[in-house]
């Protein structure tokens, strides 16, 4: 797949489901300096995978890597929300009518609006589905 | 290669007779140990009515508990001023069980484990790392005499400071090493980690816990390697009881030292070739501490056919502990199985833990099994995917539903000693 400006770099990060491992990845991205621009847990039995936007992917996977944990780049993309009632709505129409399939979302509410982080099984087709239904991408380097 | 070639090679008949012989000598020998003298006149067996092999059927059997309960020397039928070695066991519940030995025990011994070392072909150019504890463990002194005897160089480098021991193997041209297969394990990863390059070795000689043989295709893989099972108990000596042949198909125990039996641990009862049981053994030799019919607690078979190599009978590499399965709703479980399962999964490291619990009554297994780095997608489908996949091969092994939990690569205890993986809760409730 060729580099898609679109296309941005999430960190997965394999974690035991016990007290104290989110702070322990929490701390290891605050010594290096590394902005947690958004983040979910996903959980299954007993051991789950905290993802993570970050400003500086490669550092942090190299940063956990190297304290043990277990870390994987996934490719994923973001969405421009209107941050006001039926903003997801607008956005999710789209997707729908895209026939776009969603793996897994999370998103958040900024200074610039709403934006959602999607995970989906085929990128370039998502991004032209987007793109052609009106929606609004943020491109990688808005974050990275 | 043969160490001791006619008595190693003996015909079945000379065995017999040789065996019975020293049966006859080792039931003199006994009388000297009161325990024995109590126990076999309750039973109302006389010296003289141990006429043929099959005879020893007559003898009560002897328990590990026997042992303990004779602590510290009651077990010893010699003065203790010929006694010139003392060993204890390694840790069980309670006290200790104490081994002694004469200097003619210290030469037999040493002579059984150049016997197996010659067997697999060491010779007296090899240089010979002993990675086992030196102290009350049988497993150091032991294979070190035998070495020795081989005339090997010999590095007594113990346990512990595993990259010391890299080293060593590296500067000295180590060519063949002794120590716990999990041990083994350990000493792979960390040279892995440190890019150690051990191309010296040829020859791994593991023991004193059960390992499966695709933990050997792993060893050998890792350590460049052939790799060969030692079998061993302190109260026979130690290790150097059984031992593989370059055939790797079973274990030669040798038959004028050691008279073996296979019995039902249940019922006591006698079982044929090929049956799986409780080993009990009657040691032949052994002057310092005779023993009969004692229970070893370790499971195998007496395999039917001789070996292509010309020794005797061998038995089946041991599956487990009689007092080490685990019976999960009515079902028995070996730990080396569920070893075995995971070691045919790339997906998953090859270190485990137990945890048996009784939740309604009904018992539960529960494996932590680490992730291996390399198969980590970042997608918890994949994880749960995985997952999924050791209980499925779990259960095509076992018969039994388990709850398997994924955790972080490096996060389960490694062991330097015996291997300690089963944490049985039932009892605490």
């Amino acid at each position: 797949m060729k580099q898609n400006k679109f296309v941005i770099k999430q960190i997965s990060v394999f974690s035991e489901n016990k007290p104290g491992r989110l702070a322990a990845i929490a701390r290891a991205l605050q010594e290096e300096e590394i902005n947690i621009l958004a983040f979910s847990i996903a959980e299954a039995d007993g051991f789950g995978v905290v993802r993570a936007l970050v400003d500086k992917p490669k550092k942090a996977h190299e940063k956990l890597g190297g304290l043990g944990f277990n870390v994987a780049f996934t490719d994923v993309i973001a969405v421009q929300m209107k941050d006001e009632p039926g903003g997801l709505y607008e956005t999710a129409r789209i997707l729908g009518e895209g026939k776009i399939n969603i793996e897994y979302a999370y998103a958040y509410s900024g200074k610039e609006g709403a934006v959602l982080i999607l995970r989906v099984d085929n990128v370039e087709a998502a991004i032209s589905a987007i793109q052609k239904g009106g929606g609004t991408l943020l491109e990688s380097s808005l974050f990275q | 290669m043969f160490w001791d070639e006619k008595t190693e090679t003996l015909p079945k008949r000379d065995l017999e007779r040789l065996q019975l012989k020293r049966l006859k000598k080792t039931l003199s020998q006994v009388q000297n140990v009161e325990f024995y003298r109590k126990r076999l006149h309750e039973a109302q067996v006389k010296p003289g009515d141990i006429r043929t092999l099959a005879d020893i059927q007559k003898i009560p059997f002897t328990r590990k508990q026997d042992l303990r309960d004779g602590y510290p020397f009651g077990f010893f039928a010699v003065p203790i001023h010929e006694v010139v070695r003392i060993h204890t066991t390694s840790g069980t519940t309670g006290k200790p069980t104490v081994v002694g030995y004469t200097r003619n025990d210290l030469n037999t011994w040493a002579h059984l484990i150049a016997r197996n070392m010659t067997m697999v072909g060491l010779t007296d150019q090899d240089i010979f790392q002993n990675m086992v504890n030196y102290g009350m463990f049988t497993g150091g002194l032991g294979f070190h005499y035998g070495a020795e005897k081989v005339g090997m160089t010999v590095i007594p480098s113990a346990t512990g400071n595993t990259r010391r021991q890299i080293e060593m193997i590296q500067d000295f041209g180590v060519t063949a090493v002794h120590c716990t297969p999990s041990y083994a394990m350990h000493l792979a990863e960390v040279a892995e980690e440190m890019g150690a390059n051990l191309e010296s070795l040829n020859t791994g000689l593991f023991g004193a816990e059960p390992w499966s043989d695709s933990m050997r295709a792993e060893l050998e893989k890792k350590l460049g390697v052939t790799a060969f099972d030692s079998y061993g108990l302190s109260e026979l000596f130690g290790p150097g009881v059984a031992f593989e042949c370059p055939e790797r198909d079973g274990l030669h125990i040798w038959h004028d030292c050691y008279l073996v039996e296979i019995i039902d641990p249940a019922t006591g009862e006698v079982l044929g070739d090929g049956e799986r049981g409780e080993l009990v053994v009657t040691p032949l030799v052994k002057e310092a501490m005779p023993l009969l019919r004692y229970r070893t607690g370790d499971i195998t078979m007496q395999i039917e056919d001789d070996c292509l190599c010309g020794r005797a009978k061998k038995i089946a590499r041991i599956t487990g502990r009689s007092d080490d399965m685990l019976v999960i709703r009515g079902i028995n479980v070996f730990p080396s199985q569920i070893e075995h399962v995971l070691l045919r999964i790339p997906e998953v490291g090859n270190q485990f833990m137990v945890y048996v619990d009784r939740i309604n009554h009904l018992d539960e297994m529960t494996i932590d099994v680490e992730i291996n780095r390399d198969y980590f997608s970042g997608e918890l489908q994949d994880l749960a995917r995985i997952q999924k996949k050791v209980v499925k091969e779990l259960h095509d092994t076992l018969e039994l539903r388990t709850t398997v939990k994924l955790v972080e690569p490096g996060s389960l205890p490694r062991f330097e000693g015996k291997a300690k993986r089963v944490i049985d809760r039932r009892s605490e409730m």
